[in-house]
């Protein structure tokens, strides 16, 4: 039906289609070209929690339990979530007040206000027991479940490490590790990190506006379990450790204790130790601090990182080399010539044996120079860079002056020094040293440092009678018993067993013949056989022994170092080596007396002051 | 009795039956939860609405079978009955919402203002198609105005501002029979100088006016008369004393939740948690649809009740965030196609009473679509009103239908009508 405003229809008609366009338009806006409201969605109606997989179990070698895991909880916040929140309820709730409440929410705020962060770290069980049914009043909160480790045998500290919250270098490194995460910090935990810590799950739940779970998202189909990490199985023996532990105890020092036919560490001692406990929970922070301020270093791995001299026990590598190079004979004999080095009294030496028993200094002043100056060239400079540079190589068959390839974290391990040429000619220029420069070398003194598991190592050899197993912490792991092939190879050091015949006897000796210099290691029915050293240092003299037992088909090997101690080796470190070894073949150390003088007598001078941390509840 | 074949409009029907349906289906997932899955529980939203469904449907059989005459007929007596109705409103209304316009009627509240549209509708259409009636007497626009003045104003005294400003519709279908085409210009032209006004500074805002009033002048106007100067200096002092004037309105005559749905609205004011917070989840749950959606029953926004009134006024989100752009376009495209077919439908009836019922049925639909879906996608500011056969709630559902289907019925026998 035409009229004459018909043509208004048209109008009325392209309002509509525009309005439709201009609707269309909008919604391809908000919905194809604007990534942020999905974002913006799935924050808040999604919750992604990280599921933590229990930490592997670390185990001795007796199948007893070191370290195991105890549930704590994690409150998190999404700072932009929180609605409503009845701040003084909550407050009470958990037992904080109002300027920690602003601390907290502004720090989670600082790192994101859209993302998760902690708010509140490792609530115990029974805390979160008492709050538990009042989350849905907290909306922007939930509950992270988490495990920490405890040890219900407070030893090997240093040996089992510490775990921790990752750092900016661990995030950068691997994006397996979100920022909150645990990781080993230093020890068995850090250089197993992988194999303990499992896989993470995921779990993506789908919240209503009340902060209340309503189900798993997409029926779960983003959902992973996590995966429990693998235990490991330590060579450690617990008790031989804790008795080491007591006997180091009010000392500075360190023991290592190895099984010579595997390599395996039976106990490894850094003392002063600290209770593992104190680095777990919300109290880590504070006794982190104090354990590093602590001038006595109780947080080092000494047995790993400390390069001491090794002083006499170094005589017995000298005198192998020597016989091998055969530039001494077994029956060789040198004066005991005080002029040349200092020496205690005794008779002169005849032979290795005596020389070895004695720890006759000039002895091994000759042996030395005999290994340095071969004669092999006129040019007496030209000989000594010879002579050091083979001295070097037998060294270095002995595992000195190298990283032993142990399996804790290398950045705790140190190497140790053993002189080559190039080091003198740095020092002294090229062709300006020879003997008489480095004769201090020959009894362990001078240039030379070794490593306490290197000394060790030493014993297990001599024990061995001329090879080594690389010293290990983990004999297998996981339930595949995964072992790892580098730890069953012989290194040999070329030197022929008869030698090595020689260096047990003259070990043997130093313990129980008269004149030997560490009877006090002696153990009635044990064939101890030890090497004393009284390393001179600043300060005290460290004393260092290393031994090992029984001489035929030998059951355990170490050595022993205790700093600063007022005497030799054979004072403080053979006794306690003597008290370990019947510990360890015997199960039960019988002399009651001494045993409780040692574990309670402080040889250490009072220089450095070794501050104990207790530990807070 | 009635002997005519029906010649019934079956695309507006199937439309109509596609939106109630595809309404119901949305009503379902957004108050969707797996512990109320039964589609007959009829304690729940979308189980009501089943029972409104079924109502509605029994109306537009009856409609459909009722003499076409009888609207045209009793149209001011629909019309007196539904003011009375309003005005008791006024009194016994149960307050929900922050507005009085519900009635308790026991098993379910009734809300009068819903069908004041279609009576109005019915009452300013008889009027319109009177022999003796013309818009150039001023007369008649007294009256017309007043037709649609009454319920606007009862409504808005129900403090239901939405429902009033639907009264705005009738711009359309009076325009259509001779209103001058001024009035739209004038709307339009008023609401860009509304939010100028409260966006841009006043004087840079008035400078440009004098520079547009001057510019039309001196460039566009070779032929000036004094008329032409008197006429645009007036329209610049009434632009002058309107941009004068937001203020004051804004301030004194809006309510505090209208200004800051107002400032929301133009980005003044981003408080997300409050007046902003319907707007600002509505749009997260309608963009985070995407292209093609979550899938049904799959909205993740929407079922964790983020969005208030999900139900009801802001049904739109779950098409949004569960059907993605293409189902959002598809449900805009129908609705188009719907009220484009109603024009057209209109354009070719007979009588003057139908044609302008048409319009008026167009116009209503419309304003309702503009305003509910420019809200939930942040064009408009937050108005309260439903989304046509879309949103829960029996007396909107009941009413469209009834307004719709009257219309379906004046066209089913137009040849017959004159």
């Amino acid at each position: 039906m035409a009229d004459k405003y018909s043509d208004r229809s048209r109008v009325i008609r392209l309002i509509f289609i525009v309005v439709g366009v201009l609707f269309v338009g909008r919604l391809a806006m908000l919905q194809l070209f604007d990534p942020e409201y999905r974002k913006a969605g799935d924050r808040q109606a999604l919750r992604d929690v990280t599921q933590f997989p229990a930490r592997g179990f670390i185990y001795d070698r007796h199948g007893q339990l070191l370290v195991h895991n105890e549930a704590v909880y994690d409150l998190m916040v999404i700072p932009r979530m929180v609605k409503d929140l009845d701040t003084a309820y909550f407050c009470q709730s958990l037992g904080i007040d109002r300027a920690d409440f602003d601390q907290r929410m502004q720090k989670a705020r600082k790192y994101s206000p859209y993302s998760a962060s902690i708010f509140m770290k490792q609530i115990s069980k029974e805390e979160y027991a008492k709050f538990e049914n009042k989350m849905f009043r907290f909306k922007g909160f939930y509950i992270s479940q988490r495990t920490l480790r405890i040890y219900d045998r407070p030893i090997a500290a240093q040996v089992l490490g510490y775990v921790g919250e990752v750092d900016q270098a661990d995030l950068d490194r691997d994006p397996y590790y979100k920022r909150g995460d645990y990781i080993g910090k230093s020890g068995l935990e850090k250089s197993y990190e992988e194999v303990l810590r499992g896989v993470k799950g995921r779990r993506v739940m789908h919240v209503d506006v009340h902060n209340r779970e309503i189900g798993p998202y997409a029926g779960g189909a983003l959902d992973t379990l996590p995966v429990e990490g693998d235990n490991l199985y330590t060579t450690l023996d617990a008790d031989l450790q804790q008795y080491a532990e007591q006997l180091m105890s009010n000392k500075r020092g360190c023991v290592v204790a190895l099984e010579p036919s595997t390599g395996e560490v039976l106990a490894m001692v850094s003392a002063p130790c600290y209770d593992p406990n104190l680095l777990v929970g919300r109290i880590r922070g504070e006794n982190y601090n104090k354990l590093n301020a602590d001038i006595a270093k109780p947080m080092l791995n000494r047995a790993l990182i400390g390069q001491y001299p090794p002083g006499s026990i170094f005589k017995v590598a000298q005198s192998m080399v020597a016989l091998d190079l055969g530039v001494i004979t077994p029956q060789s004999g040198f004066v005991c010539d005080k002029s040349l080095v200092g020496c205690h009294n005794h008779p002169s030496a005849t032979s290795v044996r005596e020389g070895l028993k004695m720890s006759c200094n000039p002895y091994f002043y000759q042996v030395y120079r005999r290994v340095i100056q071969q004669g092999k060239y006129k040019n007496i400079y030209k000989d000594a860079q010879y002579g050091l540079t083979v001295w070097h190589d037998y060294m270095m068959r002995f595992g000195f002056g190298q990283k032993l390839d142990i399996d804790l974290p290398k950045n705790g391990l140190s190497k140790g020094n053993i002189p080559d040429t190039a080091f003198y000619n740095r020092w002294y220029g090229k062709e300006r040293w020879a003997f008489s420069t480095i004769y201090s070398n020959s009894i362990g003194q001078g240039e030379v440092t070794v490593v306490p598991l290197q000394m060790a190592n030493l014993a297990a050899i001599v024990a061995n009678r001329g090879y080594y197993i690389t010293p290990h912490m983990v004999r297998f792991y996981g339930p595949d018993s995964v072992r790892n092939e580098k730890y069953l190879e012989r290194h040999e050091t070329g030197i022929r067993r008869e030698y090595f015949e020689i260096a047990a006897d003259g070990m043997y000796d130093v313990v129980h013949v008269a004149g030997g210099t560490a009877r006090r290691a002696r153990v009635d029915g044990l064939d101890v056989c030890g090497k004393t050293g009284t390393a001179e240092n600043y300060g005290n003299d460290h004393s260092v022994f290393i031994c090992f037992a029984p001489k035929n088909d030998p059951k355990i090997a170490m050595a022993v170092y205790v700093e600063n101690a007022q005497g030799g080796g054979g004072t403080w470190a053979a006794p306690i080596a003597g008290l370990l070894a019947e510990k360890y073949i015997n199960g039960e150390v019988k002399r009651k007396d001494i045993e409780k003088y040692y574990m309670e007598v402080e040889p250490c001078q009072k220089l450095p002051l070794t501050r104990r941390v207790k530990k807070k509840k | 009795m009635y002997q005519e074949r029906l010649k019934i409009d079956w695309l507006a029907l199937g439309l109509w039956a596609f939106l109630v349906l595809f309404g119901w289906m949305n009503i379902y997932s957004s108050t969707y939860s797996e512990s109320s899955a039964a589609v007959f529980d009829f304690s729940t939203f979308h189980g009501k609405q089943l029972i409104w469904m079924a109502a509605a449907a029994v109306m537009a059989i009856v409609i459909l079978f009722t003499e076409p005459r009888f609207f045209s007929n009793t149209a001011y007596v629909i019309y007196g009955v539904v003011m009375v109705l309003l005005v008791l409103t006024l009194f016994i209304a149960i307050t929900s919402h922050g507005g009085k316009s519900w009635i308790d009627l026991g098993a379910f509240r009734l809300q009068p203002s819903e069908f004041a549209k279609f009576a109005t509708s019915l009452a300013l259409a008889k009027y319109m198609s009177a022999i003796d009636v013309d818009w150039g007497q001023m007369r008649t626009k007294v009256v017309a105005l007043a037709i649609i003045g009454i319920p606007a104003v009862l409504v808005f005294l129900q403090h239901d501002t939405g429902s009033a400003l639907v009264f705005a519709a009738f711009v359309f279908p009076l325009f259509r029979e001779g209103l001058s085409g001024g009035i739209l210009i004038v709307g339009v032209a008023a609401i860009a100088l509304f939010v100028l006004a409260l966006l841009v500074n006043k004087y840079i805002l008035l400078g440009i006016l004098v520079l547009l009033a001057a510019g039309y002048l001196f460039l566009w106007l070779n032929k000036r008369t004094s008329r032409d100067w008197w006429r645009t200096a007036a329209v610049l002092v009434c632009c002058v004393a309107f941009v004068f004037s937001v203020d004051f309105v804004f301030n004194h005559v809006l309510e505090a939740h209208q200004r800051e749905r107002i400032d929301v609205l133009l980005g003044k004011s981003d408080d997300l948690q409050g007046s902003g917070y319907n707007v600002n989840q509505s749009k997260i749950a309608i963009g985070s649809g995407g292209l093609v959606g979550k899938g049904y029953l799959n909205g993740t926004l929407t079922k964790a009740d983020f969005v208030p009134e999900q139900h009801t006024d802001f049904i739109f989100c779950t098409v949004g965030e569960e059907w993605g752009w293409l189902g959002s376009t598809v449900l805009l495209v129908v609705y188009i196609m719907l009220l484009y077919h109603l024009i057209v439908m209109a354009e070719r009836q007979r009588s003057r009473f139908a044609r302008f019922y048409g319009y008026c049925v167009a116009s209503i639909l419309f304003i309702h679509l503009f305003v509910n879906i420019g809200m939930v996608i942040g064009l408009v500011p937050v108005i309260g009103i439903p989304l046509p056969f879309f949103s829960y709630g029996g007396s909107s559902l009941l009413a469209f239908t009834i307004l719709l289907f009257i219309f379906i019925r004046q066209d089913a026998s137009k040849n017959q009508l004159l």
